[in-house]
This record gives C-alpha cells, structure tokens and sequence, in this order.
C-alpha cells in the first residue's frame, strides 16, 4: 500500500510545543495521523492539541509506544535531536527543520552508517505523506492527495505539492509522497526509496523531482536503469538557473560545472526515464506514460 | 557566503598557513606606503570575489616603485571583467599589495563537501596554477584525493601520503594540509582553496592565493565570518532582499517572479522560458511569508527596470491562498504598480484567495493554472510589443 508507513505508525513530534510543531501537530492530527507524543526537554507532563508532551525521546516511545518522529526543532539543535530518536530506537526519523549546517548533517550520515535500519528523510524538507494510510509527518497540505499507484520522490516543497495536486487532478492519486529535502547532504536519497518503491506492490509507477546542485538524479538514473522494475517519470527545475548561484536551497547550485538541469535531464533519458518538460501538464504526463 | 583573497589570508595565518606578508590599499597612496614597507619586487592583486583575475590583468608584478603606482592607477576603481565577472565586471576598490615570491613549484590545494560521500574530501595536485575544473578535464591522474571521516577528522596518515603523492615537502605539507582541515571544520567552510601553493626557491611553502567559502546555514555561529561580507560584491537587488530574508537571484529577462518555494520558484522560471520568454529573475518568498515580506518582494522586482511582467506563482500549503491575496492587495496598495500582474493562486483556501484578488479593484490577470499562465505571460508581452 505505500512505503515507510503502515498502520502500526505511531507518530511523536520532536519540539511539540514551538509555533511550527504545535501548528502541524493540529494539521497531521486534523488529516487522519495518529500522533500519540510529543517531546519539549522541560515541558514533560503538558499536553499539545490533546497529545501528551514528554522530556524525553525514551520516555515518549515507553509510554506512549512512539515509533516514528517528525522533528520541528530549531536548526542548532535538530542534530541533536536526530541523535536523540535514533539512540531511543525510533526507525523513521522526519527533519522538517530547515538551515542545518552541512558539517552537523555530514556526521549524522556518518552516524546512520552504524544504524542502517534507520531511515531519515530530510532535513530542509516538507515531509512524508501516505494517503492510503490517512498519515502525514510533514507540513504538506493534506486535502490535495488522494491515495492511489503513485510514488512521489521530490527534493522540493511546494513544487512537490503543485505535482501532487496534479496526480490528484488526473485521477490518479498517491502511494506515498515524500520530500528528501533541499540540502546538499540529504539523511535519505533517491535510490533509498526507489528500492522500497520496487518492493511495494501497490506502488505502479514514481515521479521523481529533482533539481540543479549534486549528482543525485544522475545516481538515481543509473541505478533505474540497472534495478527499478517500475516506470519513472522525472522533473527537473532549474533548466534557467545561472551557474554560481544558490537558487532558494542549500543544495540547489550548479558549481565547477557540475549539477546542471542538462546533465541530470540527459543521464536520465540515457536511462530510459521519460523526462518531463512541461510542469503544467505533468499530471496527464504521468498518466499517459505510464498507461494508468 | 564568499569573501576576499585578502580576509582568506588573515584566517590562513590565524591558523599556522604561510601567507606572503602583505597590505591591503584601496588609494594608490596607500599602494605607495606598502611598498615602502614591504620592500620591492611587489605583485598587486585586485581584490574581488571572482575567479581568473590573473589572465584578466587584475595580478601584475611591480619591481619599481612607477610601475607600482601606474598597475594601481590602472586597477583601483576600475571594473574588472574576468570569465566569472560576467560583461560588466566587478569595480576594484581594494588591492592587496604583498612581497613578491620567487617561486619553484606550483601546488593546487582544495577542499570541498564530496556530495556522493557525505564527507569533505581533500586533493592536491603537482600541477598548481591550472584551474581545478581545467585540471580534472586535462589531467585527472595527477589530482589525488582523500575522503575525511568526519568523526576523525584529517588523520595524519592521509595528510602525509598527499603529500608524497603530490611531490611536496612532506614535513611541511602534511602539517599545512592538517591546519587547511582544522580551518574547514571551525569555520564551517564549504570551500577551501589555495591555488596555488608555492615551494619557494628558499625552499618553504606559501600560499599565494587564498578561496574560502561558508556554509550560509552556519554562519550563525560565526559572527566574526557574518562581518566580512562586503555589500558591494553582491547585486544592489540581491543586498536588499537579503535584508528581509527573501531569496532572491537576479537575472537577464523581463518577467518577475514571486514565488513560495524554491523549487517551484525554479520550474517557474522554467516554465517561462518554455513560453518563449525570459525570467527576470528567482524569488522564493518561502513558506512563512507575511504581509511585509511580499510587499518587499515586490518592490525589489519593481525596481528591475527590466522587469515588463510579473508574475505570482503560489501553491498555498501552510501559506494560504486568502493571507496571500491580503498581501498582494496591500502591498499593491503600497507600491505604485505600473505593470501588469498575473496570478496563479492554487492551494490551500483557494477560492477565497481569488475572490479577494478579484473584488480588490486592482488590475490583476488571475491564470487558472500553470499552462493558463505560460499562455497569459506571452499574450501580455505581446500585446506590449
């Protein structure tokens, strides 16, 4: 039915009690997700739209059998959050937080690498969302999805939403939707996805959205070609992008000629992805290329 | 953020990396006076945040005195058109006047952030001087490389076999390449360059350039960093929206975009130029946007004269479509606005958005969606034409 969630998913909200966290605890309650914990060091015992608040990670998944997180802590601090969730045994870790310096993001990888059962999308991202499942850890609006065969991958927020809208429009509807986040150190890539992707039977086809900076749809492509067993329709903004300059995300610049638009666009197509050109009828795109 | 060779240089020497002794001038009189401290033979490098400054005459040599004055004459507050200046160039307010080497070798030295390995990733060449992006096309095999394990940081080990892999002396360069790293790490860089690194004919090491790049996202907690930022190496316009934390890049078109989201804020300007027009610029107004930060927003794209069209593109998630609206209004109502506005609302509170953009009494073009708005963007410029 889709990938990452099921409906086991018991939901915590690292900093529960800030503007965003309370904000979107109301917001993924209000779509269907079961949020059962929040977590603000020294607001343990209050409660935020119904859901108790705890000190701890540790105590949140004792007492209140938390399993996944979505983080809405400040960038200083959200690392140590991530650290946090993974050490109390929490397997899917969400980092809404946006302005984590790369170092830190570099040494959470390099933590990850001695959990690799733990899976974090993010950080700079708007999150997850799994219609089949009524779950949303992020901050996408919930009303435009509707469940249905597509998985979405996308390095983008609103952009992701604009795609989502339009599968929605086309009749098609979504697996699961998740935002890996603008960074240049992203906790989970495209190919880590596409592989559950590949496994989960209802999932009948991805979009893939990428955009300039990095090398990771020119991965993603080779990998398609050798392994993906699904058809792949991929986007890619910033064709118009100049070179040397930071568009909006960290990780969304072309340097020492690497990371265009033209060299993600021409290694997709190399591997047999159809590349969309016009974001305006993506939607009918997908549909007729993948012949739901 | 970026900042001069001549900053770079003072960090290099707060860390043990030798630098050649210097001034900085911005008259030709202080040119004067450092020569008189320093002593001649001088070279005299124009100081602007832009690559290939050497083949574009910005870094001359100076054995007299005259010659000094004249290559200072010659550079002060003139632009300065490099490969990466773009046409215009960069005016040069400052030089950086330093005591000329007599160089034996040529070295390249630089870090980055390896994006596929999540770790930065230090190399060195023998073959100094050529630009690393030059080098990797011409002469990989003589570029060596060493991932760095964040947890432990440059080992010795690694620093020492660059060394020997790259010819230098290794007692000196294992122990600047060491210094590069701990520079990286403390200040959050996302750059370090030094090309190139000379072996003197006295037979030391000195860095004769200096690049260092930083992490945007970290600069909060590096105030000291934050402060060398030099207003006049950026576009007056992208100075201004940085101000009210608008991410704003300026470009060549004449249609202006507000945007929220970056990536949306890219294919806009995408789906522009497949309309057969051009985006005038990238402005994302983020998620959180609020009255103020549209009504900034637009007038910067106001004050593009190039600017014939704007047009607003916003998907409301969290930022919805009816406080979007207000702001547009009131920021309409503040600015005089003398051309036209097309918008495309989708989104969260939809319908009220355009029901208040509609009874607003302003002249707005509303496009139902993205292919409704590539189609308006080029009616509108064709009837101005």
């Amino acid at each position: 039915m889709a990938i990452l969630i099921n409906e086991n998913t018991r939901v915590l909200v690292q900093g529960i009690t800030g503007k965003e966290g309370s904000f979107h605890t109301q917001q993924m309650l209000a779509y269907g997700t079961k949020v059962v914990a929040g977590v603000t060091p020294g607001k343990g015992g209050e409660k935020v739209e119904g859901v108790p608040v705890f000190n701890t990670v540790e105590e949140a998944v004792k007492e209140a059998g938390a399993n996944a997180s979505v983080i809405f802590v400040p960038a200083p601090f959200a690392c140590d959050a991530i650290y946090e969730a993974v050490d109390a045994g929490i397997k899917l870790i969400v980092c809404i937080t946006e302005g984590i310096p790369t170092l830190d993001m570099m040494k959470v990888k390099r933590y990850l690498v001695e959990h690799p059962d733990v899976v974090v999308i993010g950080p700079n991202c708007p999150g997850l969302i799994c219609p089949p499942f009524k779950c949303k850890m992020g901050i996408m609006p919930g009303h435009i999805h509707t469940p249905g065969p597509i998985g979405v991958i996308s390095r983008s927020g609103t952009l992701t939403y604009e795609i989502d809208y339009q599968l929605t429009l086309a009749g098609l509807g979504q697996s699961t939707c998740i935002g890996i986040g603008g960074d240049q150190i992203p906790g989970t890539n495209f190919i880590d996805l596409l592989k559950r992707f590949n496994e989960d039977e209802e999932t009948k086809g991805v979009v893939m959205v990428g955009e300039i900076g990095g090398t990771a749809e020119e991965e993603a492509a080779a990998w398609i070609k050798a392994n993906f067993k699904k058809p792949v329709v991929a986007f890619i903004a910033g064709r118009t992008a100049p070179p040397g300059k930071r568009m909006g995300h960290a990780g969304a610049i072309i340097s020492g000629g690497q990371g265009t638009a033209e060299s993600k666009i021409k290694a997709l197509r190399e591997a047999g992805i159809f590349v969309a050109e016009d974001l305006g009828t993506l939607g009918k795109t997908v549909k007729e290329v993948m012949g739901l | 953020m970026k900042i001069h060779e001549y900053q770079a240089k003072e960090l290099f020497k707060k860390f043990g990396i030798p630098v050649p002794e210097g001034r900085l001038a911005t008259t030709v009189e202080e040119v004067k006076a450092a020569v008189d401290e320093l002593g001649l033979p001088v070279v005299i490098k124009a100081q602007i945040q832009a690559g290939g400054r050497g083949k574009a005459g910005g870094v001359k040599l100076a054995k007299t005195l005259e010659e000094a004055e004249q290559i200072a004459e010659n550079i002060l507050g003139k632009p300065l058109v490099t490969h990466q200046t773009g046409g215009q160039g960069k005016i040069v307010r400052k030089v950086l006047v330093e005591k000329a080497a007599n160089i034996q070798k040529e070295y390249y030295v630089g870090m980055v952030i390896d994006r596929s390995q999540n770790r930065p990733v230090l190399m060195v060449s023998p073959a100094g001087g050529m630009e690393i992006e030059e080098l990797a096309q011409e002469k990989p095999e003589l570029i060596f490389k060493e991932a760095i394990d964040p947890f432990l940081g440059l080992l010795p080990y690694q620093a020492r076999k660059l060394s020997f892999k790259a010819a230098m002396p290794v007692k000196e360069a294992a122990k600047l390449l060491m210094a590069l790293y701990k520079l990286f790490v403390s200040y959050d860089c996302s750059l370090a360059e030094i090309n190139p690194l000379i072996l003197t004919e006295e037979g030391s090491l000195l860095a004769i350039d200096a690049k260092l790049n930083f992490d945007d996202s970290a600069l909060y907690r590096h105030p000291d960093i934050k402060e060398m930022l030099d207003p006049d190496e950026l576009d007056p316009l992208e100075y201004e929206a940085m101000k009210y934390r608008l991410n704003y890049v300026r470009l060549d078109g004449n249609v202006g975009i507000m945007v929220n989201g970056a990536g949306l804020a890219m294919a806009t300007m995408d789906v522009i130029k497949l309309a057969g027009a051009e985006p005038a610029n990238f402005l994302d107004v983020g998620g959180g946007a609020n009255v103020e930060m549209i009504t900034q927003g637009f007038k910067i794209l106001l004050s593009d004269p190039n600017v014939k069209l704007i047009f607003i593109n916003i998907f409301g998630g969290i930022l919805r479509c009816d406080v979007l609206a207000q702001g547009v209004i009131e920021a309409a109502k503040q600015v005089d606005i003398n051309i036209p506005v097309l918008v495309r609302l989708e989104g969260t509170n939809v319908e009220k958005g355009r029901q208040m953009l509609n009874e607003s009494g302003l002249n707005f073009v509303v496009a139902k969606d993205i292919s409704d708005a590539a189609k308006k963007i080029v009616e509108i410029l064709g009837k101005k034409e």
